[in-house]
């Protein structure tokens, strides 16, 4: 017989393989930025944040339904990623990392304001309120088994496209050789937009699934935008398994850490083991030891 | 097929490339040698579009081709090879030659960018496994796979830039023979840039010789290395080789000059 303790730890892990999964498809947009074109986005959360208010006006102001809505916001951010390459990227591609990370953490601040000026301050949402399920005495919440199922479906089409199609192949291996890319035939500028466009449309989706779980504000990108950078670096800059299995393990100490106590105690366990492995394992958690 | 007048490249107060003039004809092998920092590479470097020339221009099938980008160029039909093999290590072998089928020749189409691969590596001498890593290959089987590539972007004419470096001598014959086969049986004219004249000299149509950026001697081979110039910039710095280049291309009862 189980008794309650094991029941809530039962309940806490499962909860964590969920949020486990909202992050390996935050980590994997930002991932495939960096891993294909050695950029950092530090304002990928933001563009989360504007696929959320694009949800709301579509939802709320619109009255489009939430599934007529998602597709039209993975377009959308997806349509800002292609842009955000072309205006701020591109210009850059040469340049120090340095002036790169500036020019995406100035990019966080304009869109930031953009959304206060434009949206004002209030905390919104949907107005969909999903059911709680029920089994065997433990919780779990519809919103959180949507955001689950939906973004490992969207990580397995984008693995698919990665291995199956030669443009995914293109993108898989034209960070080790620009030049090379270029003469076997290869629009690179191209791979580029589809690269940037793609890593966009993820943040679509984590966006559309978010909503459900999150009120919708212009700083919301501050609740997942830095535990998404750490997921990365914990499982290695570019390196998209080595994401995914950060995700989990991130998503499972914040999940389990916070049972003993509050929730924000699981934040300050995950952060802490981010701190440690950075000095046992700093190229990532799935790194050669070399 | 490729006329080129007047190149000019400069590197600052550099000039690379110093009013160079050539052309190729259809189905012709081109050995383009010189010694290193003649301007090989930089020649190469401006026909498949690296970088621009400073002045003159590149006439490829009647079409100006100077400032193309590189993606351009290849779909016109110009392929090249690397002296330093570069594949994709993150790619399998079959991978790589398909790659440079799909986005040289036959893009949208993944079944012909794969029969082009095959066909690609069967001209070279390469299995078409699929699983194969680059990672097993030698420096001889590097270098077919850089050929193969190349030949999967369907290429009118061939760039092959130093084809021969790391290689003992019965492979080089190979690589000879193997630029040779892929004139005659492909019918794709070549530019086949080395720094080894002795192989060479046995394969080629005609030779251009490049010393300083400029063009010193062009000809057949048994004229190009008897021209006391190239015998010139040579010797001292691989005499032994002009010597041997000459001793092959030689015609039995030519004068000795």
């Amino acid at each position: 017989m189980m008794d309650i303790f094991d029941i809530y730890l039962l309940e806490a892990i499962v909860n964590g393989i969920l949020l486990g999964g909202l992050l390996a498809l935050l980590a994997l947009g930002l991932n495939l930025i960096f891993g294909v074109i050695d950029v950092t986005w530090i304002c990928y959360a933001e563009l989360v944040m504007i696929g959320m208010y694009g949800m709301y006006y579509m939802v709320q102001y619109f009255g489009l339904s939430y599934f007529i809505a998602a597709p039209l916001t993975i377009l959308l951010v997806a349509a800002l990623g292609a842009l955000l390459h072309l205006l701020v990227i591109a210009p850059l591609l040469s340049a120090p990392p340095i002036n790169q990370l500036l020019a995406t953490g100035g990019v966080l601040f304009v869109l930031q304001s953009f959304a206060t000026v434009a949206f004002g301050i209030d905390f919104r949402n949907l107005g969909i309120r999903l059911p709680v399920l029920q089994f065997a005495d433990m919780h779990f919440s519809y919103a959180r088994l949507l955001a689950f199922a939906a973004a490992l479906i969207g990580m397995v089409l984008v693995y698919l496209f990665m291995k199956r199609t030669y443009v995914g192949t293109a993108i898989r291996a034209i960070a080790q050789d620009r030049q090379i890319m270029a003469l076997m035939g290869v629009d690179t500028r191209r791979i580029y937009i589809i690269t940037s466009a793609l890593g966009g449309a993820l943040a679509g989706l984590a966006s559309c699934l978010l909503v459900l779980q999150y009120d919708i504000h212009p700083f919301v990108g501050l609740s997942f935008g830095p535990i998404t950078f750490l997921v990365c670096v914990l499982g290695g800059l570019g390196n998209f398994v080595g994401g995914f299995v950060a995700a989990f393990v991130f998503a499972e100490i914040i999940s389990v850490g916070g049972l003993f106590s509050d929730l924000e105690w699981g934040y300050v366990l995950a952060f802490a083991f981010f701190i440690v492995m950075m000095f046992i394992r700093p190229a990532g958690l799935l790194a050669r030891r070399s | 097929m490729l006329v080129v007048e007047g190149l000019v490249k400069r590197f600052g107060g550099f000039k690379a490339v110093n009013n160079v003039s050539f052309k190729v004809d259809q189905g012709e092998i081109l050995g383009l040698i010189g010694p290193n920092g003649s301007g090989k590479s930089t020649i190469f470097n401006m026909l498949s579009g690296t970088f621009p020339p400073t002045s003159g221009s590149m006439t490829f099938d009647g079409a100006e081709i100077s400032g193309l980008p590189p993606h351009r160029i290849i779909n016109r039909g110009i392929g090249r090879t690397f002296q330093i093999p570069r594949p994709f290590h993150r790619l399998t072998m079959f991978e790589n030659v398909a790659l440079a089928g799909y986005f040289g020749q036959c893009r949208h189409s993944r079944a012909k960018a794969d029969e082009a691969a095959e066909r690609a590596l069967a001209m070279v001498g390469l299995p078409a496994d699929r699983s194969m890593s680059v990672d097993g290959l030698g420096a001889a089987g590097l270098k077919k796979l850089e050929l193969a590539k190349a030949l999967a972007t369907g290429p009118k004419l061939l760039l092959a830039d130093e084809s021969l470096g790391g290689l003992d001598d019965t492979e080089m014959e190979q690589a000879a023979d193997m630029l040779r086969k892929i004139r005659d049986e492909l019918g794709i004219t070549i530019i086949w840039v080395e720094h080894i004249m002795g192989v060479l000299m046995r394969v080629v149509d005609r030779v251009m010789v490049l010393d300083h950026g400029e063009k010193i001697s062009e000809g057949l081979p048994s004229e190009v290395s008897s021209d006391p110039r190239v015998i010139e910039v040579y010797l001292g710095t691989d005499a032994d080789a002009t010597q041997a280049a000459a001793a092959q291309a030689r015609r039995p009862g030519a004068a000795h000059a």
